[in-house]
């Protein structure tokens, strides 16, 4: 009896199965496929070949989100730390006041700082009322800038919610056997809270690499990765180019994500 | 300390929220710059109501998420049901590491890969432009199913399995035992992971924007174009108009939940 209802189970999980196949494994492949094929589909090695031109962007990318995701760790810790140490309504509240940027369609976020940087935006047309030249606001900082802005919500969030539920009788051990406040944040809720800062980061990190909205219109003609793969697909039509690109882009990734795992296992075991 | 603290808090805030607030303010600016402001005017949601293109990509984007959320809802229950079931092994390893590659990709990966997808078949099929409603649908359904099969899955476990085992003793047939044992237990991660693919369908612009076509078009995609050209208030319009209404779902949602949570402590 219970053996035949087990096998009726697993069967309606079956369409998600074929699901999952067709349109999570089967599109992963076909980047796989195009990226060593011409337009004709024949077999080449001439998109990866051509990669060494996009070196420069590559890094600059990856700069850009270690840059991005280190500012919003500094910013985001305290942040969440000092809203975890509220009453439970006040904690509510604050949740709510970071989640509703975080919902707010980042193409707006993002289009709210170029109305204050924009060569005639908000700033520049204070400084011309106050007979001061205009300046260049948009660049490398305003793409920075524009990463922290829209993800910092992402940092703040998941370390908030590891600290909510931190067990404070260990930091009250912690401050029983004699810890001064630096040494508790330090030795306790630093190491407690890792959980949450390793998610935060990857929220953090993974789009921020890969963004092309943010650098097109923040970045004052500065080129990411993603404005790269963005402009094979929708400008120039060269599909495969763009698939050898964002494979590596992927390969990219989950290889840091692998490391980024690793490394804070073997940190939380050391500590 | 105390005050340092309350100081650093509300400098984040206001990080986060002056340039909301400055776009919002300048959506009530009678003249057409976008950076003086020069009275106070409700002219550019009369402009922004007047096009067609909005309010019919508004249609879309409601139609779509509720479509999409359903859909994925749905088959994401199913599976979460079943690979509950699955036994520790080949099959029940790959196919929850394959469920979090969405989750893990990023999200212009997703959506180049399922657009190579939609263009290969489609030139197979020689039809000239299959990019549209269905491509779309599509491809929310894929990027929202992980969120539904993880919120659905710990509640599963969580359910007591001799619950199912005890109604089909009592004479119910399995599927019976189901929905009349375990789905109740189970709603209320169906319910969250309903809500999480509804907004995370409403709010997707980049995979939408690789797997759509000139025929439908969603908000964001409007938005996008809207910040392509020169920008004209409107945009910060709309932009007021969605940030007013997530503000009222947040706040609606965060009351019914302190709702519930006072009533489980009484419980």
């Amino acid at each position: 009896m219970r053996r035949r209802s087990d096998l009726g189970a697993k069967l309606i999980s079956a369409p998600y199965v074929v699901w999952d196949i067709l349109f999570i494994v089967a599109p992963l492949i076909f980047v796989v496929y195009y990226s060593f094929t011409t337009k004709s589909g024949d077999f080449t090695f001439d998109n990866i070949t051509q990669l060494s031109r996009f070196i420069p962007t590559f890094i600059r990318s990856i700069w850009f989100g270690i840059e991005a995701t280190l500012i919003c760790l500094v910013i985001a810790f305290p942040t969440a730390y000092i809203i975890s140490q509220r009453t439970d309504r006040i904690q509510r509240t604050m949740v709510l006041l970071v989640m509703l940027p975080m919902w707010t369609s980042f193409l707006i976020r993002t289009y709210s700082w170029m109305l204050i940087l924009d060569n005639n935006g908000i700033i520049n047309s204070v400084l011309t009322s106050l007979n001061q030249a205009p300046v260049r606001l948009l660049g490398s900082n305003a793409v920075v800038l524009g990463m922290v802005y829209n993800f910092l919500p992402y940092m703040i969030l998941p370390i908030y919610s590891v600290m909510a539920k931190l067990d404070y009788s260990m930091v009250e051990a912690a401050q029983d056997l004699g810890g001064n406040r630096a040494t508790v944040i330090k030795r306790c809720i630093i190491p407690m809270s890792m959980p949450g800062v390793v998610s935060g980061i990857t929220m953090v990190f993974v789009p921020s690499v890969s963004t092309f909205y943010i650098s097109q219109k923040l970045g004052g003609g500065i080129d990411l990765i993603g404005d790269v793969i963005e402009r094979q697909f929708q400008l120039t039509q060269n599909y495969n180019l763009g698939a050898s690109i964002s494979l590596v882009l992927m390969v990219l990734i989950l290889v840091s994500m692998a490391v980024m795992n690793k490394f804070s296992d073997e940190g939380e075991m050391v500590l | 300390m105390k005050n340092l603290s309350k100081i650093y808090v509300f400098l984040v805030f206001a990080f986060l929220y002056a340039p909301i607030l400055l776009l919002i303010l300048f959506s009530f600016n009678s003249a057409t710059s976008t950076s003086v402001f020069e009275g106070f005017s409700l002219k550019w949601y009369r402009v922004l109501f007047q096009k067609e293109a909005v309010l019919t990509a508004l249609g879309n984007t409601v139609l779509m998420a509720v479509v999409s959320s359903v859909i994925s809802t749905v088959l994401g229950t199913a599976a979460a049901v079943g690979i509950d079931k699955y036994k520790k092994g080949i099959a029940k390893t790959s196919v929850m590491a394959t469920t979090n590659i969405p989750m893990m990709n990023p999200e212009i990966v997703t959506g180049i890969s399922m657009m190579l997808l939609f263009v290969f078949f489609g030139r197979m099929l020689n039809k000239g432009n299959v990019l549209g409603f269905t491509t779309i649908l599509i491809a929310h359904v894929t990027f929202c199913l992980p969120y539904v099969i993880l919120t659905v899955l710990p509640k599963l476990r969580q359910t007591d399995k001799n619950l199912a085992e005890a109604a089909m003793d009592l004479g119910c047939k399995p599927g019976k035992a189901f929905f009349k044992v375990v789905l109740p237990a189970i709603t209320p991660g169906i319910i969250t992971g309903l809500i999480m693919a509804f907004t995370l369908s409403l709010d997707d612009f980049i995979i939408t924007y690789f797997t759509s076509g000139p025929g439908f078009q969603t908000i964001p995609i409007v938005i996008y174009s809207m910040t392509k050209k020169s920008v004209k208030p409107d945009m910060y319009a709309l932009s007021t108009i969605i940030f007013v209404s997530i503000l009222v779902l947040l706040i609606l949602y965060n009351f019914a939940q302190s709702k519930s949570d006072a009533k489980d402590k009484k419980k």
